[in-house]
């Protein structure tokens, strides 16, 4: 048992880590973004500061700390301030429950590679991502805008509609693996059958949950095709509009942070977590699991990007019948369907 | 354990300062000029008319009221998932009388047009 002082110590080094690395993968998802979309559109994206562009988020960062913030008068001012913080606060707090691989021994400390490893993992990120809602829904609202308001008034029943398929598509997972600890899950998809196939949920048995889980977490994270939020050219930037600066750039982080959490969840429970053929020298063996994990989630990141580069927009009667109507039987019945294989196997 | 959960608060507590304190670190470098026609709500450039506390339709209400029915069914499942094995057949059965119940009122707001979007 470590002492209270050490415990505290890991814990900050490990906050500070983590908020640090993510927010350079949120930076480099927005770089990644627009150079793939570029390419997709026959363009080049960016390329003029530094190597491939590579400086550009950095270069965005600078512009967004020194452009001017305009606060204009006509916003409820509290609220309009709390709404981008409160967003960026709960989008980044569910990273701090994902493991990104097994536990390693650095200089003496025996830690799990996640700041914490609690056993209901799983409810903590379902809990603090719906709560990103309440963000958009202030910044909306206090905006006092027309767009604004119209802007939140459809990203927040779009996120409390997708959030019910969101919740049912991963029952089955839950049912499969008995726990809500990320950790137990990533474990119970260990192994492969038939001689081959890994055994991770996408293949054994959750399929259809996993379809589910993607287009529900599209919508959640308010991306194409279902941008209706942000619907540029009907609603110009949405709930947003009033924004500029800083506190723009914080619904932006937002955005892509929980575009990072959603794709670190696809992984652990669909995509077999840090699960992948291993071999080599002793510190192969330590590294290989953490580059699966982190090798899985870019590839869910780069769907995202493909998906926006390839797909038009939902209209809005469409979104609403898409999730009430397609999405929400199609996740009972994939959840009654695992719960009678389960008990017959049993 | 218990003391598994201090290290979320403590992270919650790092970005809880740091958020604000890049925000304060944005208002010491960037200009400030407000202007008229900066300040205007934006609407296109053209001046806005009417309150932006205009009403909307009702159809926000019912997915919200929608929301609460159907995600407080998802919450009561989570824990029967997690305890599926543990609850055997009769849980099975008692989950699928409960899903039952559910898909029964789920087909009545449809044929009401509650899903509709018109």
């Amino acid at each position: 048992m470590q002492s209270v002082e050490s415990f505290v110590v890991v814990s900050l080094i490990k906050s500070v880590i983590a908020v640090f690395v993510l927010l350079t993968a949120v930076a480099y998802s927005v770089w990644l973004e627009r150079k793939v979309v570029g390419h997709i559109q026959n363009r080049w994206g960016p390329t003029r500061v530094g190597p491939f562009g590579l400086l550009q988020p950095l270069a965005d960062g600078i512009k967004f700390l020194f452009k001017e913030d305009i606060t204009p008068p006509h916003v409820y001012k509290t609220l309009y301030i709390a709404a981008p913080m409160l967003s960026v606060i709960f989008a980044l707090t569910s990273i701090s429950v994902i493991p990104i691989g097994n536990w390693v021994t650095i200089a003496g400390v025996h830690t799990p590679l996640q700041i914490t490893d609690v056993n209901i993992a799983l409810l903590i990120i379902l809990g603090v991502t719906s709560m990103g809602v309440y963000g958009v829904a202030l910044a909306g609202w206090s905006s006092n805008s027309k767009y604004s308001l119209l802007g939140g008034l459809r990203a927040s029943a779009q996120m409390v509609s997708y959030e019910i398929s969101l919740g049912l598509s991963l029952i089955g997972v839950l049912i499969m693996a008995g726990s809500f600890s990320l950790r137990d899950i990533v474990d119970s998809q260990s192994g492969v059958f038939w001689g081959f196939i890994p055994r991770w949920n996408i293949f054994h048995g959750q399929t259809v949950a996993f379809f589910v889980y993607l287009m529900s977490a599209f919508a959640e994270t308010n991306r194409v095709p279902f941008d209706l939020p942000e619907a540029e050219t009907e609603l110009v930037a949405g709930y947003h509009t009033e924004y500029s600066a800083m506190k723009f750039a914080m619904f932006f982080m937002a955005e892509y942070a929980n575009m990072i959490t959603v794709a670190c969840l696809a992984t652990l429970l669909f995509l077999g977590g840090w699960h992948g053929p291993i071999w080599g020298l002793t510190w192969m063996q330590a590294v290989l699991p953490v580059f699966w994990f982190l090798a899985k989630v870019f590839c869910f990141l780069f769907l995202y990007i493909w998906i926006r580069g390839t797909l038009p927009r939902f209209r809005y009667d469409q979104l609403m019948a898409f999730a009430w109507k397609f999405l929400f039987p199609l996740a009972v019945a994939n959840l009654v369907i695992t719960g009678l294989v389960v008990a017959l196997r049993s | 354990m218990p003391q598994n959960y201090v290290p979320i608060f403590i992270f919650i507590a790092f970005i809880a300062i740091l958020i604000p304190v890049t925000l304060l670190a944005a208002k010491l470098v960037r200009p400030d000029n407000p202007h008229k026609a900066k300040l205007m709500p934006y609407e296109c450039g053209i001046d806005p008319v009417d309150s932006a506390r205009g009403r909307y339709t009702v159809r926000f209400y019912i997915v919200a009221i929608l929301f609460v029915v159907f995600d407080v069914e998802t919450i009561f499942l989570f824990p029967w998932a997690v305890k599926f094995k543990a609850f055997g057949l009769f849980g099975l059965v008692e989950m699928l009388i409960f899903l039952a119940i559910l898909v029964v009122g789920y087909i009545w707001i449809w044929k009401k047009g509650a899903l509709e979007w018109v």
